[in-house]
């Protein structure tokens, strides 16, 4: 974890020390943590192990340009594709987790994605432990036109699937979670979490502006608004992310 | 050579009225022809094939949380003595509907209106029939504050698992979730003119291309007609274009073909199936084989195994 870094926060534009958990301490934006960084906010250290790490997006509407962004951004982030799932043990029971990327193609899902994340649901669904998603897109991936589409109706119809062997589904959204990710499988944990100050919504800030013709008032679609709406259960401190997730795998796990 | 100018004459005049009545098939349109055509007005909507393709029909409203969304139209009906549960997006017929309408995108009492009939249908093992004709779900301030996102994603839950036919007709524009949000059955069909995309070729234009005057290549870059998702096994048919009278009859056709077969099995057998359809689609390299984990899912399941 990257202690102290000189950054300027993206949100009030000043220079800050952000500490370990990367907030910024004048206005509280939270600043997006690599995969590795999340990891280390709540698994037990060295117990992650990745699955499926060579799945690869293909170019299945045959878009020109495609192949080449994905390799730029496989260069530019060192990530695969938007999504990284696997193994982990949280105060030493085990989950399976997925965690999201916006560096990568604005956290945008794709087949890879849409997979990604159904496997890690099959997985909880076949050793009955907790899943415990994490996201952060700007919705489905264009490039691979209806395919990507059909990425929300997968990753539901697993959601749906989990209802049936009785798997627990946790949420974390965090800054932003948009588009076809929350209205697919973002919205259906069965406790959905979200960082302090995260967007969360279905269309964009800008297409809303677009549509009504004026600015958007203040905290729309922030994570305290959704609370507020009833769409989220609480939303949750970096430090306090482990405490949490402990507490609700704790009353969750099935026993014998 | 007066004689063989003629005939070359009477030969390209052949030629041209052949191209001419080929030109009335769709095989020579453009995707864009098919996005101008799937949003002509005039173009019968949901509200028109139910009208033809039922005996009676009785629409019913409301969310029973919030109101009624003229959005999505949705009631019960009767074809040759079945009854049969029909929801679709309505865009209005002429201005002053199309206006009432909201121009065919839902708010979330839209969906969720859907989402009640369908959980009424499957109590009493009706059939569903969906009309999918919409640019996508209503971006504004109260879609978003009632929670279109969450709306949606529940009816993808739903319907993926609802255990009675369903079966999905795109009949105009599919756009995006707001399409998929009745779009998930056991079958999925498109009239021939129909498009169905995860966004408008004008935003796809103006966010990828960085041109919203190039919606025309967008449409063709994007793949969106009908015979683009028949060839990517999104849909399982086509259904040919010819009157509104001539089309509906089609459609129901289709319809108690469908339920003939469709309703004479176990309705966990028809979800075991719709599940692994969905489970298919996507194209990744380097994944592996998901058919048995789905398989042994199904077996750790009550109703699915």
């Amino acid at each position: 974890m990257s202690n102290e870094v000189l950054k300027r926060c993206p949100q009030c534009q000043k220079d800050v020390q952000v500490g370990e958990h990367k907030i910024c301490p004048y206005c509280n934006y939270h600043l997006p943590l690599t995969v590795a960084e999340r990891l280390a906010l709540f698994a037990d250290e060295g117990s992650f192990k990745e699955m499926s790490s060579g799945m690869r997006s293909m170019n299945p509407i045959s878009l020109a340009g495609y192949e080449e962004k994905l390799k730029e951004n496989q260069k530019k982030s060192s990530l695969s594709d938007a999504v990284t799932i696997g193994r982990c043990t949280i105060g030493g029971k085990p989950v399976v987790v997925g965690i999201m990327s916006f560096a990568f193609m604005g956290g945008s899902m794709g087949s890879v994605v849409g997979e990604k994340i159904t496997q890690a649901m099959v997985e909880g669904a076949l050793t009955g432990d907790p899943v415990v998603l994490f996201t952060a897109s700007g919705g489905a991936r264009m490039q691979e036109g209806i395919f990507s589409l059909m990425q929300m109706a997968k990753t539901a119809s697993t959601a749906a699937l989990l209802e049936e062997t009785r798997t627990p589904l946790f949420l974390v959204l965090t800054n932003p979670t948009t588009g076809g990710v929350t209205a697919s499988f973002a919205m259906l944990g069965d406790v959905i979490l979200a960082e302090p100050g995260a967007i969360i919504g279905f269309a964009g800030p800008r297409v809303i502006e677009g549509t009504i013709g004026e600015k958007l008032p203040e905290g729309f679609q922030r994570s305290e608004f959704q609370l507020e709406k009833g769409f989220i259960d609480s939303i949750v401190e970096r430090k306090k992310l482990k405490e949490t997730l402990s507490f609700l795998i704790e009353t969750h796990t099935r026993r014998a | 050579m007066a004689d063989e100018k003629k005939q070359v004459l009477q030969e390209t005049v052949e030629h041209m009225e052949s191209m001419l009545s080929n030109n009335q098939k769709f095989e020579a349109k453009s995707s864009w022809d098919c996005v101008l055509l799937s949003r002509q007005s005039g173009r019968p909507g949901a509200k028109a094939f139910i009208s033809m393709i039922c005996d009676q029909f009785m629409e019913l409203h409301g969310d029973r949380s919030y109101g009624d969304d003229p959005a999505m139209i949705g009631g019960i009906g009767t074809v040759e003595g079945r009854a049969i549960t029909f929801i679709g997006n309505r865009k209005g017929a002429n201005f002053r509907e199309n206006v009432s309408c909201n121009y065919g995108m839902s708010n979330p009492e839209g969906y969720r209106k859907a989402l009640r009939l369908a959980k009424q249908a499957e109590k009493f093992g009706r059939p569903v029939v969906c009309f999918i004709d919409t640019p996508g779900a209503y971006p504004g301030l109260g879609s978003e504050e009632r929670g279109i996102g969450q709306a949606i994603a529940q009816n993808l839950k739903v319907f993926s698992t609802l255990k009675t036919p369903v079966l999905c007709f795109i009949i105009g524009e599919g756009g995006s979730g707001g399409a998929l949000g009745i779009g998930i059955g056991d079958k999925l069909y498109m009239l021939e003119n129909a498009v169905y995309s995860v966004i408008t070729p004008e935003g796809f234009a103006s966010i990828l291309l960085r041109d919203p005057s190039k919606a025309k290549e967008a449409a063709e870059a994007m793949k969106m007609t009908s015979h683009h998702l028949k060839e990517f096994g999104v849909i399982h048919d086509i259904i040919e274009e010819k009157s509104p009278e001539e089309t509906a009859r089609l459609i129901k056709e289709t319809i108690i073909r469908d339920l003939d077969n469709l309703c004479s099995k176990p309705p966990e057998h028809l979800v075991r199936y719709r599940l692994k359809k969905i489970r298919g689609i996507g194209e990744v390299s380097g994944g592996k084989e998901w058919w048995q984990p789905l398989l042994e899912v199904f077996a750790k399941t009550q109703s699915f195994r």
